[in-house]
C-alpha cells in the first residue's frame, strides 16, 4: 500500500524527481567550475611556474646548478633530517596516540594540547626557544659546545627543530582513527593469550596502518619544507647547515633565479613523489583498505 | 570449572560499578547475569575475564585464588558485544589467532592448526567461510565466528558480553539454540551478560537478577519466575 501511494506521488510530478543529495544542474556546473579554477590558480600554475622557470635557460643550466657543491649538500642534509625526523616522530606519533585512546587517565586533555603546540606556535619561536635553550650562551649550551656537541648551528639543532614542527602529524592522523576503532579488538587479542606486543603488532599496526602512512608523508614533507624554525638554528651556513628550502631562499636573494627554481624544482618533486607513492600504494591494497574501512 | 565471586567490589573514580558482591557459578553450568544497563553485569564479565581489575575481593577458579591472573592467563574464551573480530584477517586467521599467539613449545604445527579450525567452522555449522573477511559476514554469522575463536583456544570458561545483542529477532533466535547445543557439546561453564529477560530466562541454568551494582537474585528462571525475591525483580522480569 504504501509502495503504490509512492508511485503515485512519483508520477504526478515526474520533472522533479531528483535524488535528495543531488544538486540542480547549474549549480553544480558552478561548484565543479569554482573547485577546478581555485586548484587550477592556487595548486597546479605555482608549481608550472617552478619547473618553468628552473628550465628557462634549459635543462643543462638548472643540472648544472644542481650539481654545485652549495645545491647538493643542501639535498643531502635535508634527506638526512627528514631521515631522522620523520622515524622519530612515527614512534612518538604511534606511542602518544596509544596512550591518550587505549586508556584514561588524568590530564589527558592536556596532553592532546599539548600534541597540538607546534601547529598553534609559529616555527620561528620554536627555532628562538631551541637557541635559548641550547645556544653558546645558555647553561646546557655551554657545556655541550665545550664538549664537542654543538646542538646551535649544527645537524642537532635542525633535526630538533625538524621534530618540533612536525610532531603532531602522526598523532593527530591516527588519534580520530584509534578512537574510533575502539579497544575491543585489542581486549580480544589479550583474552586469546596474546602478549601486549604482539597485540600491537598483529591487531593495532595493521588497523591504523593507513592513517599512519598518511601521517608519515605528511610528517616527512613538512619536514623536507620546514623554513623558519630551521632558519633561526641553523645559522645558514652555506655548504653545511643549509637546508633546501633555506638554500632556496638564499639564491633567490641572490638573484641567481635558475639555482634557485631548480633547487625549488627537486623539493617539488620529492613532494610530489611521496604522493605518487602514496597513491600507487592506495591502489594496490585497494581491496584490503575497503575491507578494514568498513566493518 | 568451578567459578567462585567473593565480595567483588569494583569502582571508577568516585563512580561505584559494583558493591560487594557473592556469586557461586557451579561448573558446567550456563549462567545468565541480567539486568538493565548500568547494573554492573558487564562489569562483573570483565572482571572475571580479567580486563578488569576489582577494586577488592577475590575470584576463585576450581578453588584457586584467580584474582591476580592476567588476562592471558585466565584462558576465558571471550565473546564481545559487537564481536571485535579482527577486521584485517580472514575468518579463517581470525580463528587461529590463540592458536598462533601462543608459545612455541606448546603451539600446535600449520596442519593440526588447519584442521582445529576447519573443526570449528564445521562446529558453527558455516564451513566454507575461512576466507572471507569479516566485512563480507552477515550479523549471524559475525557472532558464531566469535564464538569459534574464542572456543579455539580451549578455554576454561565462555564469557560472552550481549552475544545477541545486535541481532534481529529472528536469528537471535536461532542463535541461542545454537549457544545452548555449543554449551552442552563443550561442557564449559559459561556466562551471558544480557539485558532481555525472554533471553536469559529460555536459555541459562541459573539467572542472576542484578540492578544498580548489586546482585537481587539468583536462581533458576522457574523460581525467580514464581518467587521474584525484591519488587525490582518482579517489575523486571514482568516488562
Amino acid at each position: 500500500m504504501f509502495d503504490s501511494t509512492l508511485h503515485a506521488a512519483a508520477s504526478e510530478k515526474p520533472a522533479k524527481w531528483r535524488p535528495v543529495a543531488e544538486e540542480s544542474r547549474p549549480v553544480r556546473v558552478l561548484l565543479i567550475a569554482l573547485a577546478l579554477g581555485g586548484l587550477a590558480v592556487l595548486v597546479v600554475a605555482p608549481l608550472a611556474v617552478v619547473f618553468a622557470e628552473a628550465l628557462a635557460r634549459g635543462a643543462g643550466q638548472a643540472l648544472a646548478s644542481l650539481t654545485r657543491p652549495e645545491a647538493t649538500s643542501a639535498i643531502r642534509l635535508t634527506l638526512i633530517v627528514a631521515a631522522i625526523s620523520v622515524p622519530v616522530n612515527a614512534v612518538f606519533g604511534i606511542a602518544a596516540a596509544w596512550t591518550i585512546t587505549k586508556f584514561d587517565f588524568r590530564g589527558k586533555a592536556f596532553l592532546i594540547t599539548l600534541i597540538d603546540l607546534p601547529f598553534s606556535i609559529s616555527p620561528v619561536v620554536a627555532g628562538l626557544a631551541l637557541v635559548l635553550l641550547f645556544g653558546t650562551n645558555s647553561l646546557i649550551g655551554g657545556w655541550l659546545v665545550a664538549s664537542g656537541f654543538p646542538i646551535i648551528f649544527a645537524l642537532p639543532g635542525i633535526v630538533l627543530a625538524s621534530i618540533f614542527v612536525t610532531f603532531p602529524f602522526v598523532a593527530r592522523e591516527l588519534i580520530p582513527v584509534m578512537i574510533e576503532q575502539g579497544r575491543a579488538e585489542e581486549e580480544a587479542a589479550l583474552t586469546l593469550g596474546a602478549s601486549g606486543w604482539r597485540t600491537f603488532l598483529t591487531v593495532t599496526l595493521p588497523n591504523i596502518k593507513w592513517a599512519l602512512l598518511y601521517g608519515v608523508l605528511l610528517c616527512n614533507a613538512r619536514a623536507m619544507g620546514e623554513f623558519g624554525a630551521v632558519a633561526v638554528v641553523s645559522g645558514k651556513i652555506r655548504g653545511q647547515t643549509a637546508t633546501m628550502p633555506i638554500t632556496i631562499e638564499m639564491l633567490y636573494n641572490e638573484y641567481l633565479s635558475v639555482a634557485a627554481f631548480s633547487l625549488a624544482a627537486v623539493l617539488a618533486a620529492l613532494g610530489l613523489l611521496t604522493l605518487a607513492l602514496k597513491t600507487v600504494l592506495e591502489w594496490r591494497h585497494a581491496d584490503q583498505l575497503a575491507a578494514t574501512r568498513r566493518h | 570449572m568451578h567459578i567462585e565471586i567473593d565480595e567483588i567490589a569494583k569502582s571508577f573514580g568516585s563512580t561505584t560499578a559494583l558493591h560487594p558482591v557473592s556469586l557461586a557459578i557451579p561448573s558446567g553450568a550456563l549462567v545468565a547475569l541480567l539486568g538493565p544497563s548500568g547494573s554492573g553485569k558487564t562489569t562483573l564479565l570483565r572482571i572475571l575475564g580479567g580486563l578488569e581489575f576489582p577494586t577488592s575481593g577475590r575470584v576463585l577458579f576450581d578453588g584457586q585464588d584467580a584474582t591476580g591472573l592476567t588476562v592471558q592467563e585466565r584462558r576465558a574464551g571471550f565473546v564481545f558485544q559487537s564481536y571485535a573480530l579482527f577486521r584485517h584477517m580472514t575468518v579463517f586467521e581470525n580463528i587461529a589467532y590463540g592458536l598462533r599467539a601462543r608459545p612455541r613449545r606448546s603451539r600446535p604445527n600449520r596442519a593440526e592448526i588447519g584442521r582445529r579450525v576447519t573443526r570449528l567452522l564445521d562446529l558453527i555449522q558455516l564451513p566454507q567461510i575461512g576466507g572471507r573477511f569479516p566485512s563480507q559476514l552477515s550479523g549471524g554469522q559475525r557472532q558464531r565466528v566469535a564464538l569459534a575463536r574464542a572456543l579455539a583456544i580451549e578455554p576454561r570458561m565462555l564469557l560472552l558480553d550481549e552475544p545477541f545483542g545486535a541481532l534481529d529477532a529472528r536469528v537471535r533466535k536461532e542463535l541461542r539454540q545454537g549457544l545452548r547445543e555449543i554449551h552442552d557439546s563443550t561442557g564449559l561453564t559459561t556466562v551471558f551478560v544480557t539485558h532481555d529477560q525472554d533471553e536469559a530466562m529460555e536459555l541459562a541454568d541459573l539467572v542472576v537478577v542484578m540492578s544498580m551494582g548489586r546482585i537481587e537474585q539468583v536462581g533458576r528462571p522457574q523460581d525467580i519466575r514464581a518467587r521474584p525475591a525484591t519488587p525490582f525483580v518482579r517489575e523486571f522480569i514482568d516488562a
